[in-house]
């Protein structure tokens, strides 16, 4: 008995030392398959926008993919507010362009263990200037980005898996980014000034972070979509 | 006092001047219209200048009748008041003017209830000339751009608010704008007592909107201590209604931002439509109609 005991932690000791044995580009790689299974997908879901200058109702979204790197997001329910460039640094765009970069193994995140990743362009025109993926090695999925862009600051994607992980498809998708300040002149709003004392109203946040949140409900893979959903 | 009231709305239908207000408005509502059907795009996009720097946002979807009908109010009700002295102004001094007045205090019914009547039927002539602004601006801008949710472009952010969160919010919008409107009525009114011309009334009534207005929307801290009195200011009240409460950036349905601020305007405009309505029945009943 003790002896099975020994073999089999010596045998999860080797499977533990191939799978952190896996190279930067074999993870990459891995992830990629998953992708690659999706060709297309509709979606549904509830988007909500945290954004200092904005109120809006939770949108009911349909998110439309094409590969290789189509990808467009229709508000059901009225105005399809969407951030600029996060078509641009979605998920599987930056996997499906990482052959376009130089791959760099930066080690495990300490607290969750995921693996980091940095992706770096290397086309110098490119707008992307690094992107870091923090992916979890053993189901292969892509748990956080953070991409910096030389025109729009930095991105930022948190995401959560469910049923559709065996696609590479997050449940729930959070997209950190950088606002600028929001002023149009009185003249042009003519704004009701009702007597309130000014300040920042106590339901805006603090800092210039915006942040769009998506709740996806339900996924259709591979069944088509016509590209005229993206014009 | 009924039949008096249908003479003072038949005395004011039949006059042309009473449908040039009708006539300007629609004009000026259609040519807006137009001019949004055709060119709106680039006037959505200085409105959504400060939310373009963060999201695409596509025009087509902002520019609907709702947001057309805001628009078209945005830049209306500032001469709207215009039009409705047009008629207050010209409700007494007309009369004295035409060497009516005379006999008409003649009647057997007292100073004040002639005034109540003819003040009556002027608040009718603005009422029906809102309402008019309301189908126009609204119904037809719904019919001709479709609806949608409502982009309200505010100096500091940004508001929409849901299709089934508007139509109330109009209703209420129109109401208070009413009351700021019968306001200017009233003051228009008032200055008709005491002239006895109409041209000064009306005159008189459209500078003080102007001065009001300039005063209002000028950021001089000297001016801001007069604010709060200047009846142009709560004119604006209506827009109230389209600023929302939200939590963590979400839209609360049905919220109002600041509903105790809309009410006190609502109030101050009451206040200000008694106080030049007594000043003018205080005047009038002392005025002497023999010379």
């Amino acid at each position: 008995m003790r002896k099975l005991i020994y073999i089999s932690m010596i045998i999860a000791f080797l499977f533990s030392s191939v799978v952190n044995a896996q190279t930067a580009e074999e993870l990459v790689q891995k992830v990629k398959e998953k992708f690659d299974k999706v060709n297309d997908y509709e979606a549904k879901g509830k988007m909500k926008i945290n954004v200092a200058f904005i109120k809006a109702p939770v949108a009911t979204v349909k998110v439309y993919y094409k590969k290789p790197d189509k990808l467009k997001i229709n508000n059901e329910s009225g105005i399809s507010l969407v951030p600029k460039g996060s078509i641009n640094i979605s998920i599987a765009n930056i996997i499906v362009n990482s052959a376009a970069c130089d791959i760099i193994d930066a080690g495990k995140e300490e607290k969750t263990g995921l693996r980091i990743i940095k992706l770096l362009p290397r086309d110098e025109g490119a707008d992307i200037v690094l992107s870091t993926l923090y992916i979890d090695e053993k189901k292969f999925l892509v748990k956080k980005t953070r991409t910096t862009t030389k025109e729009n600051g930095t991105y930022e994607l948190e995401l959560e898996y469910g049923k559709y992980a065996e696609y590479g498809l997050a449940d729930k998708v959070i997209f950190s980014f950088n606002t600028k300040e929001y002023k149009l002149p009185k003249g042009v709003t003519f704004d009701y000034d009702d007597g309130a004392k000014k300040g920042e109203p106590k339901d805006k946040p603090k800092n210039k972070k915006g942040k769009v949140e998506i709740s996806y409900s339900g996924y259709i893979i591979n069944k088509g979509v016509p590209d005229a959903v993206f014009l | 006092m009924f039949q008096l009231l249908k003479i003072e709305l038949y005395k004011i239908f039949k006059r042309p001047r009473t449908f040039i207000a009708f006539a300007v408005i629609t004009a000026i509502i259609l040519l807006i219209q137009v001019a949004l059907k055709f060119g709106g795009e680039e006037y959505v996009g200085i409105m959504m200048s400060g939310v373009n720097s963060a999201f695409e946002a596509p025009t087509h979807e902002i520019l609907n009748g709702y947001f057309a009908c805001f628009m078209i109010l945005n830049l209306l009700l500032v001469h709207v008041p215009i039009l409705v002295a047009l008629v207050a102004g010209d409700m007494i001094s007309g009369e004295a003017n035409m060497g009516t007045l005379r006999l008409l205090v003649s009647k057997p019914i007292s100073r004040t209830e002639l005034l109540m009547v003819k003040f009556t039927a002027a608040c009718i002539y603005t009422l029906l000339l809102l309402l008019w602004v309301a189908i126009l601006s609204l119904f037809f801008s719904m019919f001709l751009f479709g609806t949608n949710q409502i982009f309200v472009p505010r100096e500091d952010q940004a508001n929409i608010i849901a299709t089934s969160d508007i139509m109330w919010r109009y209703a209420a919008a129109f109401v208070f704008a009413g009351i700021g409107l019968i306001t200017v009525g009233s003051l228009s009114f008032m200055l008709s007592a005491f002239a006895d011309n109409s041209i000064g009334p009306i005159v008189a009534t459209v500078c003080v909107i102007i001065v009001f207005t300039i005063l209002t929307q000028m950021e001089i801290p000297f001016y801001n201590s007069i604010k709060p009195y200047l009846f142009t200011r709560h004119m604006l009240g209506w827009k109230g209604f389209f600023y929302v409460k939200g939590v963590d950036g979400v839209t609360e349905n049905g919220s109002v931002e600041n509903l105790p601020g809309i009410i006190r305007s609502a109030l101050v405009l009451l206040a200000y439509s008694v106080l030049f309505l007594s000043a003018a029945i205080w005047y009038f009943k002392r005025k002497n109609i023999l010379t």
